[in-house]
């Protein structure tokens, strides 16, 4: 092979659009004349540098090899084995590496480097998954042309229905990038099948949902907050009636991320929004087995079972953040996960007063209500949008009492059951800020014997 | 054009657990009647425990505290010690 890397003498390693590879040319030139390189490794044109001996590294596997982060590289090779390297140009440590003191003369003393190529973020991890010790421990899959990945997956039951990212070594290297954890480190028993979850089945199913290495923090903390037993994530798996998981997300990762809290805040069109509930899904499906018709009974389920996730509207300081309404210190991330069974639309273009707007609420509440076989035992997850909530704030309102009005209106006066329990009502601010709406989105079983709604930090 | 793929699903099975053989008759034998506290779970298996000792079968009743969750190990490890049988009262 040509690109072996030479046992003996000075190895460079450049690329052409590199200004400083472009400044140490006349070097490289010099030493090759002098008989001093044995070797130039060029990571994009093997023309450059123009009228020299050039090796091309197009899928950077010597770089790779030679851990090259910065171009240009001189590296001294004595029997086999590295004795000297030189990052970025520096007379000085060239002349060292060299045994040289009189290069370049006529440039500056020393000039910082350009990233290499196959540090760059998907080569990185390319590479790594080729050459290298990924510590990858799942099973492999070879898919040859002309078979197609996409028809392979869906036909091992790995999809739920739409098409998935498949998840190759490089991809789930970049997911796991994103966070601290190793690889085997176990994240809990997914039901309904009770099996072990590691960070590595986390991140190949949160390729195939369409993730970004970036959401995978999230992912990571919906999952932690899904575990949690006060959550029954296995009732919610299997139950007939159809729930899924909502997962509501404050604080700086919601702008890093770009996680959708406005314009169709409930629907599609935002990658991270579709995404991360998804990562869910899947992970349900392929780890814990929750297919439908199988563990998963859901009689009619419904279309936020394809996973839901979104940003609450933190645009206005007036408004109580959920997680910091939960306990989470202002500034950190969080993420909060809801128990569903469908989302309702309420909307009055008639109300003017936040009374007005908690009756209107209330005959919707109470609707939502008769639908079940008991008054108690749903809970609700109530997203306010923009106007609702001017006219809210406008009065003075702020979450607190919103709760309280609404808590106290649906108390049940003749001596029925109140509708919540405590923590069976949250409030939350999302949507675009125009349009008299709200959306009540149904809860599953609240309290103790049902689904509670947990709160975890996003990990940085 | 070779695309490796890594595999989404658990990578180990659950323990493979044995089945226990039916039994030909109940004479003899303790039943246990489990309710998951789903609703009217209750009736079926009232009446399942009259008809039982009507018959001179041994009953137990037991209960899960909700249907949501799964069985506590404790109601689990008292069921399996103290019955040879056991009807769980699934749906509503």
């Amino acid at each position: 092979m040509s690109n072996e890397i030479p046992e003996d003498g000075l190895v460079l390693v450049v690329r052409e659009n590199c200004p400083t590879c472009q400044l140490i040319a006349p070097v490289a030139a010099d030493l090759e004349a002098r008989g001093a390189l044995t070797t130039i490794y060029s990571q994009d044109n093997p023309g450059f540098p123009e009228g020299l001996r050039v090796r091309d590294d197009p899928h950077l596997e010597v770089s790779f090899r030679l851990a090259i982060t910065i171009v240009p590289t001189l590296i001294r090779f004595e029997d086999g084995a590295e004795t000297a390297r030189a990052i970025g140009w520096s007379r000085q440590e060239w002349g060292n590496v060299a045994a040289l003191d009189d290069l370049g003369p006529g440039l500056p003393d020393e000039r910082p480097g350009c990233g290499s190529l196959s540090e760059e973020p998907g080569w990185a991890e390319e590479l790594l998954a080729r050459h290298g010790e990924a510590g990858l421990g799942a099973e492999t899959l070879t898919v040859e042309f002309p078979e197609d990945p996409f028809e392979i997956m869906d036909a091992r039951g790995w999809s739920d229905g739409l098409p998935v990212v498949p998840p190759t070594p490089a991809r789930v290297l970049a997911m796991l990038n994103e966070c601290t954890l190793a690889h085997d480190h176990v994240l809990g028993s997914i039901p309904p099948a009770g099996a072990e979850l590691t960070v590595e089945k986390a991140a190949i199913n949160a390729v195939m949902a369409g993730c970004r290495p970036a959401y995978f923090p999230v992912v990571l903390a919906a999952l932690d907050a899904a575990l949690d037993p006060d959550f029954a994530w296995q009732g919610l798996l299997s139950t007939t009636m159809g729930a899924g998981v909502a997962v509501i997300v404050n604080g700086p990762v919601c702008r890093r991320i770009g996680l959708n809290s406005g314009f169709n805040v409930l629907g599609h069109g935002t990658r991270a929004n579709a995404t991360i509930g998804r990562a869910l899904v899947l992970i349900a499906m392929n780890v814990g087995g929750a297919r439908p018709g199988g563990v998963d009974r859901s009689t009619l389920g419904h279309p936020g079972k394809h996973g839901l996730c979104f940003a609450e509207d933190e645009s206005d300081p007036a408004w109580q953040t959920l997680a910091a309404s939960r306990g989470i210190d202002g500034g950190r991330s969080a993420v909060t996960v809801f128990g569903f069974c469908g989302t309702s639309i309420m909307n009055d273009e008639t109300a003017r007063t936040p009374e007005d707007l908690v009756a209107s609420h209330v005959r919707s509440l109470e609707a939502i209500s008769q639908m079940r076989s008991s008054r108690r035992g749903g809970g609700v997850l109530l997203v306010i949008a923009g106007e609702f909530w001017r006219i809210f704030r406008d009065s003075g309102w702020d979450r607190t009492r919103i709760e309280a009005a609404l808590h106290d209106a649906t108390a049940g006066p003749g001596g029925e059951t109140p509708m919540f329990g405590p923590g069976d009502l949250l409030v939350t601010r999302a949507g675009s800020h125009a349009g008299l709406f709200s959306t009540i989105i149904q809860g599953w079983g609240s309290g103790p014997t049902g689904s509670q709604p947990v709160t975890r930090e996003v990990e940085p | 054009m070779t695309t490796i793929l890594l595999d989404p699903t658990a990578a180990r099975a659950g323990p493979a657990r044995q089945r226990v053989a039916g039994h030909q008759s109940l004479e003899g034998l303790t039943v246990g009647l489990l309710d998951i506290r789903k609703r009217q779970g209750d009736v079926v298996l009232d009446h399942l425990e009259r008809l039982l000792g009507e018959r001179g079968i041994r009953v137990g009743r037991y209960a899960k505290p909700t249907f949501t969750k799964p069985a506590p190990s404790s109601v689990i490890d008292q069921v399996t010690a103290e019955c040879d049988a056991v009807v769980e009262g699934l749906a509503d």
